[in-house]
């Protein structure tokens, strides 16, 4: 049961075949067969079976939400109430939130079964999973690889089969890097399509919620669930929300797709830019027609992503001071030494380096040279996806330029480590949706293909991923000793 | 050390700009949903937003914007039609955040003015912006044994913070535009002005410089002041201070000043090189402001008559001299007293100007009363002053009624009534107690009619005193004149 689809498993939670509860119990009993993984940070069993049992009641009263008794996993950055919340890192071992983040409670209301907290990167700083306090998580398509990150317990337990679907965010590439390694199905939203209300903040202006499932089908009923205006969240946008199902099926005949020749260029892994060629044609030959274009500004993310989040973050994680709650170092002698003590010892190397990186980029004498010239820079990308986005329907390209790497490869080298996000970073400046979807393997490991589109055309980037999946079956993909 | 309370400085002009901090008067919270009464108790007015649990995000209260927009209708200031929100970083135990959310570059408003009167002569200070913010939460540091408690109930709330240009050259001048001020966003609702409870308070930026030189001296910021009176004695000192150590060969140093109003002197916070940085940059978290034509216009249109424009129109249409037409514009609730007691008395406006500026004010003042406190409203008061018009009473014994009036809740009339305060009109009685005191005075009469006119006196006295004060006063003279002759 643990491999069928949502829309699968809802009719048969209604046809009787199994129930909620014995649903529930099977991803749990997989979830502790498969610990070695490290995807999760708390494993909520008791909350998962009460829900799982509400959810069959309401099932057995005729309730027809297709979420309704869906196991389902979130990310530990979104904040639960009663439950602990860590973000992955030592500063909030002892914090469980006194309410529930927005897309938590939306996932509640649609009858949504939680099995628990995922792990990931601290604070969501970092593309391998390797910064979590938690420990790393390990891809289970080769277990001595990264799952990439942020989001990497979320896409681990998904390709694992831990969860049906599970929750991820994206501020530089966390939702898709990891979908990538891991060859599950990834999107990024538009930002301010999901509330951030409750979503821990790394770098508010880039940071956005989403699904993270096993088909483009999946992640479209998972969307609808998370997406809407939330009036607790001013950078939410209140615009109607589609039905993301409703389009799936529609022809991709016609379909005009860019190709930016910055995203084949060098850095890129052979064996990754042939299978991203590949799936390419897949679409030409269903009817697509493709076009090189060209993103000169496209280099200048990495530097301008490393601004701009570092500086956000500097201020956002400022809270975290031992005062109210979190980590407090023992007996402190003073106010500074309760800082200094407190922050130094609860935050790991990772989120002190972005914090220093930030708080010099926007001191005085520096802001304009670095936080004012990022910021044109990032008005500079947004318009070179404007032209090209005038003249396209969608940008294709890889998620990353390598298949997943080793646990420890990177983790000595931050600015190698960064790279890794080369191809996803721009389109958090732009504030786009982005999905990534399998579209092979490489050395044995998954490869993810990035399809790129205008703000709020989830519904179009959905259709276009599932007629992919229509058409090949990398997505069904099973990772060895996951069946 | 001296201070002299004048402050003449020959060689010394003295140039201040004042920050003023007024907390405007929303039900919530300019970020949250969480309530601004004042006096609950510690951290029960702190929702998840005011202590910066972890994944809340702010949003913007829309009356404090409104609030700030009418206030810069109010100083004919420019209204941004896009401002922005900005984060100033820093670390501190009540700032839950560890940032301020503040505006910075682009304030809401800017570029505004306000008239100041001070001994006669009328002077136009320069208002260079006013920004929103949110407040921060206040440290308890007694009660807790070397401890510290933090009380988050304030955190949050909304400031209007409004930075005047140093156009000040006097204590007395600062003084008078913070009243002007105070008295302004009373006027127009946006602030409660207790400066007990820290609603309306101030900085000052202080220096000194040569006459007859063009550039500033440097300065130094003394913080937190909540009176006029510790602004003007606070400047007063800050400016000695610095005249002493100047001519005394030293130098200013730009620092932040604390003003310790129990030694009533200044003593230093932190100087300019421990200044911290607060790597402002706009809150990512919030949207930039922008308000419509239509919006101002709408704001406009529910702006009061402004204090200026109604002490003009006092002058004109009531003929009040300045020094009325100031005190009772001193306030709105004064004004809307003053011009309810003139229609609902019929009097005179001067004769309900001067009883307000006289014994009700005095009054007040004495029972430390707010005008919107008094025992008398405007109402009662008309009823007495009605009766001066219509000579039941005179004015002496009018102010036997209002001291009656003050201390109860009867109505004029019931206390003249009760009390038998009538006034004696009829000629018949007062000529019969004339004639009694004339027969019983012969000496005194002899003088009068030897020319000794201040015996004239002795007799008037006389009289009211046999009648309980209650004869006309004109009539008793007029009787006394013709049967003295």
């Amino acid at each position: 049961m643990h491999n069928k689809s949502i829309n699968q498993l809802a009719k048969s939670l209604r046809a009787g075949e199994f129930s909620s509860v014995e649903l529930t119990q099977s991803f749990l009993a997989r979830i502790k067969q498969h610990q070695a993984l490290n995807c999760f940070i708390t494993v909520t069993e008791n909350v998962a079976l009460e829900n799982a049992q509400r959810a069959d009641a309401k099932i057995a009263n005729g309730d027809t939400g297709l979420l309704t008794g869906i196991p389902i996993a979130q990310k530990d950055i979104f904040c639960t109430q009663g439950i602990k919340t860590t973000c992955g890192s030592k500063m909030l071992d002892n914090f469980i939130a006194p309410y529930d983040a927005t897309i938590v409670t939306q996932l509640n209301e649609a009858g949504a079964v939680m099995l628990g907290k995922l792990n990931m990167d601290e604070f969501a700083m970092g593309s391998s999973n390797e910064t979590s306090f938690y420990g790393a998580v390990k891809n289970p398509w080769q277990t001595d690889s990264v799952p990439g990150g942020s989001s990497g317990g979320s896409a681990a337990a998904v390709a694992a089969r831990l969860s049906v679907c599970a929750t991820g965010t994206d501020t530089g590439g966390s939702i898709r890097q990891p979908a990538a390694h891991c060859g599950i199905t990834g999107l990024k939203p538009t930002y301010g399509r999901v509330s951030r209300y409750g979503m821990i903040a790394y770098a508010s202006s880039l940071d956005q919620g989403g699904p993270m499932a096993r088909s483009a089908e999946d992640a479209a009923i998972l969307l609808q669930a998370m997406a809407g205006f939330d009036n607790k969240d001013s950078t939410s946008v209140d615009r109607p929300v589609p039905d993301y199902q409703a389009g799936l099926a529609n022809s991709i005949e016609g379909l005009k797709i860019g190709l930016p020749k910055e995203f084949f260029g060098e850095g890129l892994s052979a064996s990754v830019g042939a299978i991203i060629e590949k799936a390419v044609e897949e679409y030409r030959k269903m009817g697509a027609v493709i076009k090189e274009i060209s993103m000169p500004n496209l280099k200048l993310a990495i530097p301008a992503y490393y601004v701009i989040a570092p500086a956000e973050c500097s201020a956002n994680l400022s809270r975290f001071d031992g005062v109210r709650f979190g980590y407090r170092c023992e007996t402190p002698k003073d106010l500074t030494d309760l800082y200094t003590r407190s922050r130094g010892e609860g935050f790991g190397k990772e989120v002190k380096r972005r914090i220093l990186m930030g708080t010099y980029a926007l001191s005085a004498g520096y802001y304009d040279a670095y936080y004012i010239k990022a910021q044109k820079i990032r008005r500079l990308i947004s318009e070179d996806f404007k032209k090209a986005l005038a003249d396209v329907d969608v940008i294709m390209g890889p998620v990353t330029p390598s298949t997943a790497f080793g646990i420890g490869e990177k983790i000595g080298n931050p600015i190698e480590m960064y790279l890794s996000d080369i191809y996803t970073i721009a389109i958090n400046l732009a504030g786009l949706p982005a999905m990534s979807i399998p579209a092979g393997f490489a050395e044995g490991k998954p490869v993810g293909l990035q399809v790129i589109g205008n703000y709020f055309t989830e519904d179009r980037l959905l259709n276009i991923a599932h007629q992919y999946q229509q058409a090949t079956d990398w997505h069904q993909q099973i990772p060895k000793g996951f069946e | 050390m001296e201070t002299s309370q004048e402050h003449e400085h020959p060689q010394w002009e003295v140039v201040i700009g004042l920050e003023i901090h007024a907390q405007l008067a929303t039900k919530s919270k300019i970020f949250s949903g969480a309530a601004t009464a004042y006096g609950a108790s510690p951290n029960t007015q702190a929702c998840a937003v005011d202590l910066g649990l972890p994944g809340v995000l702010p949003v913007l209260n829309e009356e404090a914007v409104r609030m700030a927009v009418k206030f810069g209708m109010a100083i004919e200031a420019e209204i941004a039609p896009y401002s922005v929100f900005a984060r100033k970083n820093y670390f501190y135990p009540d700032l839950p955040k560890g940032y301020q959310i503040s505006q910075f570059e682009l304030p809401i408003v800017g570029n505004g003015h306000m008239d100041i009167n001070v001994d006669g002569s009328s002077k136009r200070v320069g208002i260079t912006r006013a920004h929103l913010e949110e407040d921060a939460g206040k440290s308890l540091h007694e009660d807790f044994h070397g401890l510290t408690g933090i009380d988050l109930n304030r955190a949050g709330t909304p400031l209007l913070e409004i930075v005047s240009e140093p156009d000040m050259r006097s204590a007395k001048e600062a003084v008078a535009y913070m009243r002007k001020l105070h008295n302004l966003v009373r006027w127009i609702g946006i602030c409660d002005g207790n400066m007990q409870e820290g609603s309306f308070r101030c900085d000052a930026n202080v220096s000194v410089r040569p006459r007859g030189q063009q550039a500033f001296g440097t300065r130094a910021e003394i913080k937190n002041i909540n009176s006029f009176k510790f602004v003007e004695k606070a400047i007063n000192h800050e400016v000695d201070r610095q005249i002493q150590l100047i001519e005394s060969g030293g130098k200013i140093v730009q620092e932040t000043r604390l003003y310790d109003s129990v030694k009533d002197e200044t003593r230093s916070m932190r100087s300019k090189e421990e200044a911290n940085d607060y790597r402002y940059f706009p809150d990512p978290d919030l949207l930039p402001v922008s308000v419509s034509d239509e919006f101002k216009a709408h704001i406009k249109a529910l702006l009061p008559e402004l204090p200026d424009t109604r002490k003009l129109r006092f002058n004109e249409q009531y003929q009040l001299d300045t020094e009325n037409a100031d005190i009772l514009t001193a306030s709105r609730s004064l004004a809307d007293y003053f011009e309810t007691l003139v229609k609902e008395s019929s009097c005179e406006a001067k004769m309900c100007a001067n009883w307000m500026t006289g014994d009700l004010i005095a009054a007040l003042n004495k029972a430390n009363l707010e005008i919107t406190e008094s025992p008398i409203t405007s109402q009662r008061l008309a009823g007495l002053l009605q009766r001066i018009n219509d000579n039941t009473i005179s004015g002496k014994i009018a102010k036997q009624v209002f001291e009656g009036m003050w201390h109860s809740t009867a109505t004029a009339d019931e206390i003249i009534t009760e009390k038998g305060l009538k006034q004696i009109t009829d000629t018949g009685a007062i000529e019969a107690v004339i004639d009694q005191i004339i027969a019983d005075n012969s000496k005194q009469v002899e003088q009068y009619r030897d020319g000794n006119e201040k015996v004239f006196a002795f007799f008037v006295g006389q009289v009211m005193k046999a009648m309980q004060g209650k004869a006309n006063p004109g009539e008793v003279n007029k009787i006394l004149k013709t049967k003295l002759k």
